[in-house]
């Protein structure tokens, strides 16, 4: 009913310094999720304060916004778990120093070159369904287009949400000018389209619709904390959206070093083998065979799809008006 | 003199708060973008659906009231009680609910497709308005409730021994009656649904279902454009008061009207075909409000178990802030029971939360130790928030006492503060308990509150629920949500039953 009246209080009251502590403090934005006591947030507190002689504090809240409203005033000497549908903004905000981290350990799918955002973990957009409940999985993302309407599909909007917009993109990236034609090929199928992810993996685990937009990584979870191999991602030849969660360096930090260091043991072996489960995706630097069990047995799509981030933004309202157009009809 | 200004005090905060961070975001923002083609389709949506559900649940309210107000069974308090719990649950949980009963693999269609029905399709406006009656039917039930228990038995017993029939009692004691209450009702309800975001486009369907808030958001979280989500902020502000503005025209001020305070037993409706009717109208609203709160406590049951000590801390301090929010709620709330103070009051929701947020936000950053702050904002735009909901509540009661009591306190000369202690407040415990436990239930359901105040270390509850979902963890984010319900239910049968007693 009123979603996010907190912007505020939540941008306020994570501003606050703990003025007690005399170590030096390095402060991390990051998002809710990263924070919350179920994902990796305080994994990397305990890792990274055991090295570093400092007091890590992550400060939750709206990434982008936040840092934007706050600009060169800003507390923040990290900020961890960027997208790159915010890249562009954010680089061009001139908020960000050049990491300095060499590239040549990333494992990504992707070539990734970029001085300011230094990835930590990735995925790919995936539709996931329950193999007890649907019977023919469409093996291809024609297949998918072409399959009977009543394989119900549930997604995220691309306005309000990140896996949204990827999705969008994805479908931009193998379709390309018949991106609209498909999309109308795949309105009958898709039962409805939520504001964010949590929604529409709540609807999908209550049986609610057959297949959901989410991550090739999410039958992870259910492997390894579920012991449940029946959760798989549909693979498709035509590729997968490939999507990256980053961290960039505040140019205005009062502890250069330690951010510095922060960014170097994102990229270590402890810190990429703990991410694996921490956050429930693929490690970015870490070679495939020391990935936990589990992510092992996972299918992974042969082919990455990606548009680098001004590829995006030069499609993304054209995109999202072909998904709008289509699903209105 | 003292109590007008107190008035003008509490109504200038209001105004503040709206205009304030209005300003404060036009002021950042660079641009200031005109509407494309798909913000009048959401216009155009937002409008229709929220005409269309606060018309419903007025409507649907009427004779379920009427039936509860004149009906004693088994179960009834608790019945009431419970209308309140569809409009303090989290809006994802009542969605998935709703979805339980309603939805592709639902109860409903589980039944019916068995016996060859086609399949009932929920997502669409149909299953917007659902939604938006199921949360809403019940607020407008209690509201015209309020007002029927008001009403001096003496009336009805005049009525009575006049021998007046249901036409005549319709027109002498009902129709006067809603004409008091509907009007604003309908606004209340109309408001909260301009700004509905989240489950107009999970039923909906998709971006068919498109509204203002949606394109609010899409604004700040995606393309930082400031002065577009301060556009559509204020086309949203400016149809919320003109709509506030129609309605409080349209209500008729109660003439006085004054009884002895007491219960008086009720002659009117106990003929066979009111009574079967008014049962009817029981049974099927709560079977519609029910079942939807039977699947949440179902799917939390195994998941409540499993809950662990960090989440019953935050429903500590979710419990901590409703009752903070709630006193500070009805402070403000008990000057501003005119008119005009409910008028302005409208705007706690008639402006949209993510501009509220960052207008505020850009306010009290300049200043230092925004941790502290960070607490009286919440406690003040959580009490903010259901200000719209306690003046509705509030103000039809207060009006009439000032109606039949004012001129006897000017002329025995009763000070501003004995008229609060002898008159108005002993006459207003009904609908301030009622005023209160919803207060509270909201505060502590509230999830758009908190969701982005995400101190680990002060989490309430909701964020704790959604945490959970946010990392897989569905079966206990179920049991979280159980819980929840159960503290928020708690908190209003608490505050409520003061009021509720002997109704």
């Amino acid at each position: 009913m009123k979603p996010a009246l907190a912007f505020a209080a939540g941008l306020i009251a994570n501003t606050s310094l703990a003025l007690a502590d005399e170590k030096p403090v390095l402060t991390v934005y990051a998002g809710d999720y990263i924070v919350s006591e179920w994902g990796p947030g305080p994994r990397i507190e305990e890792m990274f304060e055991a090295q570093c002689d400092c007091d890590l504090q992550f400060k939750p809240g709206d990434l982008l916004p936040r840092i934007l409203l706050e600009g060169a005033q800003t507390n923040a000497d990290i900020v961890f778990g960027l997208n790159t549908d915010v890249t562009k903004k954010a680089r061009e905000s001139g908020l960000f120093a050049p990491h300095g981290q060499n590239l040549s350990a990333l494992t990504l799918p992707i070539d990734w070159q970029d001085e300011i955002f230094l990835p930590f973990n990735y995925g790919h957009t995936a539709f996931v369904y329950d193999e007890t409940r649907v019977e023919e999985v469409p093996e291809s993302f024609d297949a998918l287009l072409d399959a009977p309407d009543d394989l119900k599909i549930v997604i995220q909007d691309p306005r309000a949400s990140v896996s949204g917009l990827a999705l969008v993109l994805w479908v931009k990236a193998v379709y390309g000018d018949e991106a609209e034609a498909a999309w109308e090929k795949l309105a009958p199928k898709i039962l409805t389209v939520t504001k964010g992810w949590s929604e529409s993996y709540g609807l999908f685990t209550d049986g609610e619709a057959d297949m959901v937009l989410s991550y090739t990584t999410s039958p992870a979870y259910h492997i390894i904390a579920e012991e449940d191999r029946t959760k798989k991602a549909a693979i498709f030849p035509e590729g997968h959206y490939f999507m990256v969660e980053l961290s960039a360096k505040v140019a205005g930090t009062d502890v250069p070093e330690l951010a510095d260091q922060f960014l170097e043991f994102q990229l270590s072996e402890d810190f990429q083998t703990m991410i694996a489960t921490g956050n429930w995706s693929f490690p970015a630097a870490l070679p495939q065979e020391k990935w936990p069990e589990g992510f092992k047995e996972l299918a992974l799509p042969e082919k990455a799809l990606f548009y680098t981030e001004d590829e995006a933004a030069a499609l993304r309202a054209e995109a999202v008006e072909e998904w709008r157009r289509a699903l209105s009809r | 003199m003292a109590a007008r200004v107190v008035a003008i005090i509490a109504g200038l905060s209001v105004a503040g708060l709206v205009i304030g961070p209005v300003i404060a975001v036009l002021l950042r923002a660079e641009t200031f973008s005109g509407f494309g083609p798909a913000d009048w389709q959401a216009l155009r949506f937002t409008l229709v659906q929220a005409l269309l559900s606060a018309a419903l649940s007025v409507l649907f309210a009427i004779p379920l009231a009427r039936a509860l107000a004149r009906r004693r069974f088994v179960g009834r308090g608790l019945l009431v009680a419970l209308l309140g719990a569809p409009f303090i649950l989290p809006v994802i949980v009542a969605v998935l609910g709703l979805l339980a009963v309603f939805g592709q693999s639902g109860l409903l269609n589980r039944v019916l497709s068995p016996l060859g029905a086609p399949q009932l399709q929920i997502y669409g406006l149909q299953g917007v308005l659902v939604a938006h009656v199921f949360f809403n039917l019940p607020l407008a039930t209690r509201l015209f409730l309020q007002g029927w228990l008001a009403v001096p038995g003496e009336q009805f017993r005049l009525a009575a021994s006049l021998g007046m029939g249901p036409r005549a009692m319709w027109r002498a004691i009902e129709w006067p009656l809603l004409k008091r209450i509907a009007p604003g009702a309908f606004a209340v309800i109309f408001v909260i649904c301009l700004s509905s975001f989240a489950v107009a486009l999970t039923l909906g369907g998709g971006p068919r279902a498109t509204t203002l808030e949606l394109a609010i958001y899409q604004s700040v979280r995606f393309d930082f454009d400031l002065g577009r989500a301060a556009a559509l902020g204020l086309v949203q502000l400016a149809l919320a008061l003109a709509a506030g503005l129609v309605a409080l025209r349209v209500a008729s001020v109660p003439v006085a009207a004054r009884g002895l305070d007491r219960m008086v037993p009720r002659w009117d409706g106990q003929g066979k075909g009111a009574r079967m009717l008014d049962g009817v109208w029981i049974v099927v609203a709560a079977v519609f409000l029910l079942i939807p709160l039977a699947m949440v406590v179902l799917n939390g049951a195994s998941g409540i178990l499993t809950l662990g000590g960090s989440v019953w801390v935050s429903a500590a301090h979710s419990l901590a802030v409703a009752l903070g929010s709630t006193v500070l709620c009805l402070a403000w709330a008990l000057p501003l029971t005119t008119r005009w103070g409910e008028w302005l009051g409208l705007s706690g929701i008639a402006l949209s939360p993510l501009v509220l947020g960052i207008g505020l936000f850009l306010i009290v950053r300049p200043f230092t130790n925004p941790f502290e702050l960070a607490l009286y904002v919440t406690a003040t735009v959580n009490a903010f928030v259901s200000l719209p909901f306690v003046l509705r509540i509030l103000r039809p009661e207060a009006e009439a006492i000032r109606a039949d009591y004012g001129r006897l306190g000017g002329a025995l000369g009763l000070s501003d503060w004995a008229w609060l202690r002898w008159v108005l407040l002993p006459r207003l415990k009904r609908p301030l308990g009622f005023a209160a436990g919803l207060t509270a239930a909201l505060s502590m359901g509230d999830l758009g509150v908190i969701a982005l105040f995400a101190d680990p270390d002060r989490a309430t509850l909701p964020l704790k629920i959604y945490q959970l979902m946010g990392a897989y963890r569905m079966e206990q984010a179920a049991g979280g949500a159980l819980l929840l319900l159960l503290l928020s239910l708690s908190l209003f049968w608490a505050f409520d039953r003061g009021g509720r007693v002997g109704a």
